[in-house]
């Protein structure tokens, strides 16, 4: 614990904006506690991974900053406001299995939700909002594919439009639930493209992944997580293998670290 | 090739929404015309009535179907029973009062099945499933009392359990325009919100939507659309009226905007014909007739839409086995001509009908029609066309996607 407060002192004073600070933070589903007291403070311009074993409260974790899930207990805060007043700072990323691509609407309608929160509740998507649309389309490579039918698209296609659809929101800070799950190579490179992107251009991004191989050339940072913080800091500091066997219990030994 | 292709899917849908609207205002007419229907006064206004019912009902359904709340719509219009009931005990036969307490009953019982959902472990079927029965039992339990008194049981509430669209009165109408319009125009300010909310519900959250006070409202309409909705297909079959529409609008549409104007389509024609059909002969429930006609389009939907229906996957495939067929005679056919003296040998019949048993026959016409071999004394010659498309397609072996390209004549 000692350790931990030192680590996000530091933190502090290293850089001059904290995008995200969580203090206490818990969530319960059942009996169970799924997330257990976390604390943790990400600096601004700062892409961090989140990895963990199933059921290591990752998903949870984002749905608790974003209101999605109850909290038992803990605070939350974007750029030192709370969520209700942050909510124009902050993007979202759902799990592509989230949704029914079977609905009846195009890409680009979909890349459109992403400004509704900016519409408010009565004005309609008009020329300049389809322009924006279309621009973010083109960064993550789909703009020969904004009239398609969302039922036609490979998954990753619909990762990328999910992608397209959180860059109009020009938010902050962005919170992605595993981009990265059975997508193609293209698709790959077109979100690690997309998040350097932000990245220079001082943005935040958290991000859910599995494949632990790719976490030190993806992330400056990396949260460890298994319902407890296990680690969080500078990925080459903390994804050590001594904390990734404290993370997925050390029943795992994953290849290629060492 | 595909944004014309999509532009044609989009004109053809627009067409059909333009022509249901059309079909659904020439009904009275038509079945005048078709089946000497005598169009009395009251024959108009059940008429209009059930088409009114039948595209509120679609417009609604829309949402239902898509947020997978089928079983809702099922549960809350059974739910209305025992209100109606309740209401006949205490009111008597006054449709506004019954109504109400439909009304309240099936938003009681919706209120009742999310607190379960939220406090229990019970999944949403198994809550909605139990609520369903409990509040029906209590309706039925009820109608036998109601049946026990000597004085009520002549007036009844039969037409609420099957629909009797003869029961609709000029005032019932009135009600549901006035009440349709206001449904429609909630949809119509909150469309961006129920759109998000029926997609993506966790992103609409995220977004500062105010998702709970959406869904409330939305399953608010859907009460106040099955409540208006009974006395024309009954507790039962409700539900039927509710989505069979809007599943077959689903076939058709590729936007939700053109879904929920072709669901009020095929509503108002499934309500407009079965409310005629039962005024016919005033023994048949009107429910179980627009449940068949709406049926019945939800069949030729699935049949005929584009991209999604039978018709069109059939034709899709038998396209495909022409196209490999084609192609693979081609390619044959300039192997064995090269082989045998020059590309425009000609190549034994029974040559390519031994390597293509199946599809020879098939293949062979594709190319005759392209115009690429021709039948000669000797045998199969390929055209100039011909030789110049099989080697085109040799080619173009390594880039399997784009060799459908190069053989289209």
């Amino acid at each position: 614990m000692a350790e931990r407060l030192q680590q996000l002192s530091d933190t502090m004073q290293k850089s001059s904006t904290i995008a995200l600070a969580v203090e206490d933070l818990t969530v319960a589903y059942q009996e169970k506690p799924a997330l257990w007291d976390v604390d943790l403070a990400v600096p601004e311009g700062l892409l961090m991974g989140i990895v963990g074993p199933n059921g290591a409260g990752k998903s949870t974790f984002i749905k608790a900053l974003l209101n999605l899930v109850p909290r038992a207990a803990g605070t939350v805060q974007f750029y030192g406001k709370p969520y209700e007043q942050a909510r124009s700072l902050v993007g979202y990323v759902p799990q592509r299995s989230s949704v029914d691509w079977d609905f009846p609407t195009s890409v680009l309608d979909v890349v459109l939700m992403g400004l509704y929160g900016k519409l408010g509740w009565f004005r309609r998507p008009g020329r300049h909002e389809k322009a924006l649309a279309l621009q973010a389309l083109e960064q993550v490579g789909m703009a020969d594919l904004a009239q398609r039918q969302i039922g036609q698209l490979s998954g990753g296609q619909q990762q990328r439009t999910f992608l397209a659809r959180a860059l109009v929101q020009d938010a902050q800070i962005y919170f992605m639930d595993e981009p990265f799950a059975a997508v193609d190579a293209v698709t790959e490179r077109a979100i690690v493209a997309i998040l350097s992107e932000l990245k220079q251009r001082g943005r935040t991004a958290l991000v859910v992944h599995h494949d632990l191989q790719t976490v030190r050339d993806y992330f400056d940072w990396v949260l460890m997580l298994n319902v407890e913080i296990i680690a969080a800091g500078p990925t080459s500091e903390v994804f050590t293998p001594a904390n990734l066997r404290r993370t997925y219990g050390g029943r795992v030994a994953p290849p290629g670290l060492g | 090739m595909f944004t014309r292709a999509s532009l044609h899917a989009q004109q053809r849908t627009w067409l059909l929404i333009v022509g249901l609207l059309l079909l659904s205002a020439a009904l009275l007419p038509l079945s005048q015309w078709l089946f000497g229907l005598r169009v009395t006064y009251t024959v108009r206004v059940v008429a209009l009535g059930g088409a009114l019912l039948g595209g509120l009902s679609g417009v609604l359904g829309c949402y239902a179907v898509l947020r997978r709340e089928s079983l809702l719509g099922d549960a809350l219009s059974h739910a209305a029973l025992p209100g109606l009931a309740l209401a006949f005990l205490l009111f008597g036969r006054e449709l506004s009062l019954l109504l109400l307490g439909a009304g309240i009953s099936s938003w009681l019982a919706l209120r009742f099945s999310a607190a379960v959902q939220r406090t229990t472990r019970l999944k949403q079927d198994s809550a909605l499933g139990i609520v369903l029965v409990a509040w029906f039992a209590a309706g039925m339990a009820l109608l036998s009392i109601i049946q026990s008194i000597p004085d009520a049981s002549q007036a009844g509430l039969d037409q609420f359990i099957f629909g009797q669209a003869a029961a609709i009165i000029e005032s019932d109408v009135l009600l549901v325009t006035v009440l349709g319009l206001l449904l429609l125009l909630v949809i119509a300010l909150f469309w961006k919100g129920f759109k998000l909310l029926s997609f993506d519900p966790e992103f609409a959250g995220a977004n500062g939507l105010r998702t709970g006070l959406l869904q409330t409202l939305l399953s608010t309409l859907m009460v106040v659309t099955i409540v208006l909705g009974l006395q024309l297909a009954g507790v039962i079959l409700m539900v039927g009226l509710l989505i069979a529409p809007a599943i077959a609008a689903r076939q058709w549409a590729q936007s939700l905007g053109q879904m929920v104007l072709l669901a009020a389509g095929f509503g108002a024609f499934a309500g407009g014909a079965g409310a005629i059909i039962s005024a016919l002969d005033s023994g048949i429930p009107t429910g179980p007739m627009i449940i068949v006609v709406a049926f019945l389009l939800v069949l030729l939907s699935m049949a005929l839409a584009p991209e999604r229906g039978y018709l069109w996957s059939w034709r899709r495939q038998r396209a495909h086995r022409r196209h490999y067929a084609a192609r693979n005679i081609l390619r044959d056919l300039q192997r064995y001509a090269l082989r045998h003296g020059s590309a425009d040998s000609a190549v034994p019949d029974a040559f390519i009908r031994g390597l293509h048993p199946g599809s020879a026959a098939l293949g062979l016409h594709e190319l005759q029609i392209a115009g690429y071999v021709r039948d000669t004394a000797g045998g199969w010659r390929l055209t100039a066309a011909g030789i110049a498309a099989a080697s085109a397609m040799q080619n173009q072996q390594a880039r399997p996607k784009k060799e459908a390209e190069c053989f289209s004549p």
